[in-house]
């Protein structure tokens, strides 16, 4: 049997780690994506147990201001790339530095630094990863991907595909197949 | 984040490579340490030895003695202790065939040699460096497939 399921990382994240949070009976709230606000310090033992806990589901605290900074360009990036349409049209360079109230050249400084990769770069490393989960567990057709992921056209989805993982769209879809064939 | 070195292993049953190999990944801006074995026979002993810290990607040659990358890459996607870690397979063959095998497989990387070292040294930080997007963020392993 096989089953293609459908999920919303952002949601699953966000129930996770409040109830990882309510069971160390800490008040506070996940507010946003990759932010927590707590009504209170908590000791020292419990924050380190929370670290523990938390390492299970592979969610880290990021605690230096750089890692800070750049943890929050990620998320803003990971959001716009999971919402609809009309939000991924806008010019990331300018959304990033209004969201985040600093300018764009400080924020690609940082981020290259600490990522060793440019924003540019990760943010087409994670369209492509939107991609194969679209190409894998849902029947759309590429036309309708380069649609929704607000690329101008099917040639140039495939090219940056292509670019980016060195085989086709089609050929990775093959592979994948094959692949979920021979491990099953 | 993740505390850094990176741990990389590579298995090869030419010296020559071997150094090349080395000496390549010196263009990588992470911070990592470099493990070598002569051929995939050494580098399963040593991966099934559970005293031994394991690494976040291997490199392996495909043609060597005594036990090939494929038969390599097979046994570490079958041992559950060994199955998440990144696999890189190169060699000189490109045929589509041969490369689509590879990765049906269970490789994340597929590397067709190249002659010149300055593209060497350009692929294989652009391996690591993306491999390490694949460690920070979570990203899914299971999809991760490069041809370079």
């Amino acid at each position: 049997m096989e089953l293609y399921i459908k999920y919303n990382i952002d949601m699953m994240c966000k129930v996770l780690l409040q109830q990882q949070l309510d069971k160390f009976k800490i008040d506070c709230k996940v507010t946003e994506p990759g932010y927590v606000r707590f009504k209170e310090n908590i000791p020292m033992e419990t924050y380190n147990k929370l670290i523990d806990s938390l390492k299970e589901f592979g969610i880290e605290i990021v605690d230096n201001q750089k890692s800070i900074l750049v943890q929050k360009i990620k998320n803003t990036i990971i959001e716009m790339l999971y919402a609809d349409k009309g939000m991924q049209s806008l010019k990331i360079s300018t959304y990033l530095s209004e969201k985040l109230g600093e300018s764009y050249r400080t924020l690609s400084q940082a981020f290259s630094e600490v990522t060793f990769i440019s924003i540019e770069n990760f943010i087409i490393l994670h369209k492509i990863e939107r991609v194969k989960q679209l190409l894998l567990t849902e029947n759309i057709s590429l036309t309708e991907i380069s649609f929704t992921m607000n690329y101008s056209s099917v040639a140039y989805l495939s090219q940056q595909f292509k670019n980016i993982t060195g085989v086709t769209p089609t050929a990775f879809q093959k592979i994948m197949k094959q692949k979920r064939y021979t491990e099953s | 984040m993740r505390p850094t070195p990176i741990h990389i292993m590579l298995a090869d049953d030419d010296e020559d490579d071997r150094l090349f190999f080395k000496e390549a990944f010196e263009e990588v801006k992470i911070k990592y340490k470099i493990s070598t074995f002569n051929d995939g026979e050494q580098l399963m002993e040593h991966l099934y030895d559970a005293s031994n810290p394991l690494p976040d990607i291997i490199f392996l040659d495909l043609n060597m003695p005594r036990k090939s990358g494929i038969e390599c890459l097979k046994e570490i996607r079958n041992n559950e202790r060994l199955q998440k870690i990144s696999v890189a397979i190169y060699s000189t063959s490109s045929s589509e065939q041969d490369i689509e095998d590879t990765f049906v497989s269970g490789a994340n990387v597929y590397i067709k040699k190249p002659n010149d070292f300055n593209m060497l040294k350009k692929i294989l930080s652009d391996v690591v460096h993306i491999n390490w997007q694949y460690i920070t963020d979570g990203l899914n392993k299971d999809s991760f497939i490069l041809s370079l």
